[in-house]
């Protein structure tokens, strides 16, 4: 679709070009950040584990701060995806804050369908973004993104190995959204434990090929810290909202009687480093995978599905225009065929019925004759009995005469004879 | 004024943090992601040959873009408008940017300069043609964008007001591209001629409503207070160079002339660094969002509305088309579509059922008839026949009486001749 009368001459080959003094475009990493800082950030987090492994302590630690929560009973029917959205600030940050929690995972006996509602939820985010996205008049920087950046799922300290409902799930989900596993309520397991665990899980997270996601390493800034934290996971964390006093200071902390175990110590639980790399980090580059990965991924295979291809037969690139309308023309001819079809069948329903119906007729009009014929046989035997009557009758009535004639004559020939 | 979008905040609950989270770093990692990813800009210079545009290049740029082995727009003599870019590749401060020039040889040099413009319209579409095909491709890979992010419109400083030729691009433009008219060559008026000429030309420009663009209003009252600084300034009057001179031991940037010297980024001479500093150092990220936010959006919406809605001649209809994708659009016809036929097809229905029903009584009337006559026919008949089995039970009684009563007068007559046999007899006798 270029321009028909314009000669683009485009010199494709970059020039570098070395500056004389300062113009002043270094500045434009800046300018692009008090943008996004003055339109405020989002982040969706869905948290995946059974009911009471910790996620709501969890979140409220990360956070450091209240989240409403009520405690879920075990016994829900299924499970049901609950979304709750915050407004947070830190400095000078705004962060719209969502956290999608899945009430009732894993307290069914039948747990097979488990997977569904969270599969659902996160396809439905991305098929509204996508509707959004497509739409003629489109307003996409100031909507509300609701697509799940992060999936944390919080594994079980068994201490032995991951469940078949845990790996069933997360094969299910590694596709559509960034996973990090975490062991939950890791005080209840010792450090060798945990070690043993830890390289358990790994092992069995890469032999049924489930993908997690890995902290990127191809920034310079941030490879060495995220290849060792890759080497950590899952991370074992324990959450905590209550302070307990340690030395002069309070801190997040578990009281038992046997010791306290601080949140933020790193020699006692992975959660600083989960906090470091999800928050500090890497939060961004959560949302740029979700977005040119996960998202794309969706957004290919729904179009596909709705018949959509980049070329046609003879591998010439399609504008869009040229999609839109092709697919117009292809809806446009199927319904007129529908249309056809529909008059067709009519057309031959009509044509039956008035041979069934013609059918009816010719039998009636035989069954008539029929019995016409019949009524006419009748009339012809009644007519001959009347015949033969009216013959006897005659006969008899001729003899009658005849007697009576006779009888007539007699007495004349007794007289006859009297006389005589 | 270019319709700035409003976000919309939904109303969520709000929560104070108790401690560090770290959230803070988000900017950060902004920062680092886009300085790997690098940035690019397209800038276009529109305006008659000989106005300095690939000076001003130059000076902006502090960068030999046009030289004499890369020639400027008005040096390269064409017969008809052309549109031509080249791509360059600047560093400064571990920062990369893509700078692309598009410049416009020959507009406004002809004699008959009708739809000089449309070259430049043309260019600026296809290239938010391209990006709207690569964005609308299923397998997306990350898009270079190319679309004309800035248009620089050069101003001949003629003293009096704007040109019905400058008046007619920017009409044209000005909700295709961010416009932003420049004086050129402002050394050749004096302050108070450059005031005047400023005043006519903002006059003129809000008389034909023409849109050039405009700043963000910020929260931040220093800004704004730059803000209003630069608007009073508008349209801004410059002088480019880059020649090195001696001023009083200073080295500037300056034209020389017998009777002194007009230094490029002195403020009081010209208004070149209050560009320099919006066009660079302040609003090009600005320019980039408005470009892809009002400009690409309209152009989109325009090319999918005439996709889908046919021209889209109804209002109150494309309004409703508007909220949905064009495959919604679509679907919606489909299923308006299939309710139109299934109520057709029940029309149909009715009207057949109906037709057969009548059919169907009338053979069942027919029936009835032939039924009913049959019946009486019947009834005749054995009426007949009844009136037959009479008669001949008279006639046969009348028959068996008159035997009888013959018989009876036989054997009577027998009687009276065998007695007159008898007699005649005795008869003799005598």
């Amino acid at each position: 679709m270029a321009a028909t009368d314009v000669d683009i001459f485009s010199n494709e080959e970059k020039r570098n070009l070395s500056l004389g003094g300062h113009v002043g475009f270094d500045s434009l990493p800046d300018q692009l950040v008090s943008k996004s800082v003055t339109q405020g950030f989002c982040f969706n987090i869905l948290c995946v584990g059974e009911t009471g492994i910790g996620k709501s302590t969890l979140m409220n630690t990360l956070f450091n701060t209240m989240f409403e929560n009520e405690e879920a009973s075990h016994y829900q029917n299924g499970v049901c995806m609950r979304p709750r959205t915050y407004d947070l600030q830190e400095s000078n940050v705004h962060l719209k804050l969502t956290i999608v929690d899945t009430v009732g995972f894993g307290d069914q006996i039948n747990k097979e369908e488990s997977y569904k509602p969270i599969v659902d939820y996160i396809d439905t985010q991305f098929e509204n973004y996508l509707q959004e996205e497509l739409k003629i008049k489109r307003s996409l920087f100031n909507y509300h993104d609701g697509r799940i950046h992060i999936c944390l799922y919080f594994i079980s300290p068994t201490g032995h190995s991951l469940k078949s409902l845990d790996l069933v799930t997360m094969k299910k989900l590694d596709s559509k959204v960034n996973i990090i596993p975490i062991i939950a309520k890791a005080d209840t397991i010792s450090k060798s434990e945990l070690h043993k665990f830890k390289i358990k899980i790994m092992s069995e997270l890469v032999s049924n090929g489930v993908q997690i996601y890995q902290f990127p390493t191809d920034d310079d800034a941030v490879t060495e810290i995220n290849s060792s934290m890759n080497a950590h996971l899952p991370f074992a964390v324990v959450g905590s909202i209550e302070e307990v006093k340690v030395g002069n200071k309070m801190v997040r902390a578990r009281q038992y009687p046997w010791g306290v175990v601080q949140v933020e110590n790193e020699s006692h639980c992975d959660f600083v480093k989960l906090r470091e790399m999800l928050i500090r980090v890497n939060m961004e580059d959560l949302r740029e995978q979700t977005h040119t990965r996960h998202y794309e991924l969706y957004r290919r295979c729904k179009l596909e599905e709705m018949g959509f291809t980049d070329t046609d037969p003879d591998c010439q690139p399609f504008s869009l225009q040229e999609t839109y309308e092709a697919k117009r023309k292809e809806f446009m001819g199927d319904l007129q065929k529908k249309e056809e079809e529909m008059r067709q069948m009519f057309v031959n329903k009509v044509k039956e019925t008035e041979a069934e119906l013609k059918e009816k007729e010719r039998e009636l009009h035989n069954k008539f004759e029929q019995l016409k014929h019949m009524h006419q046989e009748e009339k012809r035997k009644v007519e001959e009995k009347r015949r033969d009557l009216e013959e006897e009758m005659n006969a008899f009535n001729r003899r009658k005469v005849a007697a009576e004639t006779l009888a007539l004559a007699q007495p004349l020939k007794k007289d006859k004879d009297k006389k005589n | 004024m270019i319709e700035r979008p409003e976000s919309t905040v939904a109303s969520i609950a709000q929560r104070n943090l108790e401690g560090y989270v770290g959230f803070a770093n988000l900017p950060n990692q902004v920062y680092r992601k886009s300085v790997k990813r690098g940035f690019e800009f397209t800038l276009m210079v529109v305006g008659e040959s000989g106005l300095g545009k690939s000076t001003l290049i130059n000076s902006l740029f502090l960068t030999d873009l046009y030289s004499k082995d890369y020639p400027g727009p008005s040096l390269r003599i064409k017969k008809t408008v052309q549109v031509e870019q080249s791509k360059v590749l600047v560093k400064e401060g571990g920062v990369q940017l893509t700078l692309t020039i598009v410049d416009t040889p020959g507009f406004g040099d002809a004699v008959d300069n009708s739809n000089c413009w449309q070259p430049v319209i043309n260019f600026i579409d296809s290239k938010c043609e391209d990006f709207l095909n690569a964005e609308s491709r299923v397998n997306r890979r990350l898009m270079p964008d190319n679309r004309v992010h800035c248009c620089l419109y050069f101003i001949a400083p003629s003293g009096h007001g704007l040109k019905p030729l400058d008046i007619e691009f920017m009409k044209r433009l000005h909700d295709k591209v961010n416009v932003i008219p420049l004086i050129a060559k402002a050394d050749t008026l004096t302050p108070e001629e450059c005031q005047l000429f400023k005043k006519q030309i903002m006059k003129e420009i809000q008389e034909h409503k023409i849109k050039i663009y405009e700043f963000p209003d910020t929260e931040d009252d220093e800004d704004s207070k730059l803000i209003r600084k630069i608007k009073e300034r508008m349209p801004l009057a410059v002088v480019g160079s880059n020649v090195v001179i001696e001023v009083n031991g200073k080295k500037v940037r300056g034209r020389q002339y017998p009777w002194g010297v007009a230094e490029v980024e002195n403020g009081e001479h010209c208004d070149f660094t209050v560009l320099r500093n919006m066009l660079i150092r302040t609003h090009m990220q600005d320019l980039k969002d408005v470009t892809n936010n009002v400009h690409y959006e309209n152009y989109r919406s325009k090319k999918l509305a005439a996709v889908t809605c046919n021209g889209g001649v109804d209002t109150s209809k494309t309004k409703n088309q508007m909220t949905r994708s064009p495959l919604a659009q679509m679907e919606e016809e489909r299923r308006e579509h299939v309710m139109k036929m299934k109520k057709m097809e029940t029309e149909m229905e009715q009207v057949f059922e109906m037709k057969v029903k009548e059919k169907k009584q009338k053979l069942k009337d027919s029936e009835a008839e032939l039924e009913r006559r049959h019946e009486q026919m019947k009834k005749n008949l054995e009426a007949q026949y009844k009136e037959l089995e009479e008669k001949r039970r008279h006639y046969e009684e009348e028959r068996s009486n008159w035997e009888a009563q013959q018989r009876i007068l036989e054997q009577q007559k027998l009687d009276a001749s065998k007695t007159m046999e008898k007699n005649k007899k005795k008869g003799k006798i005598f």
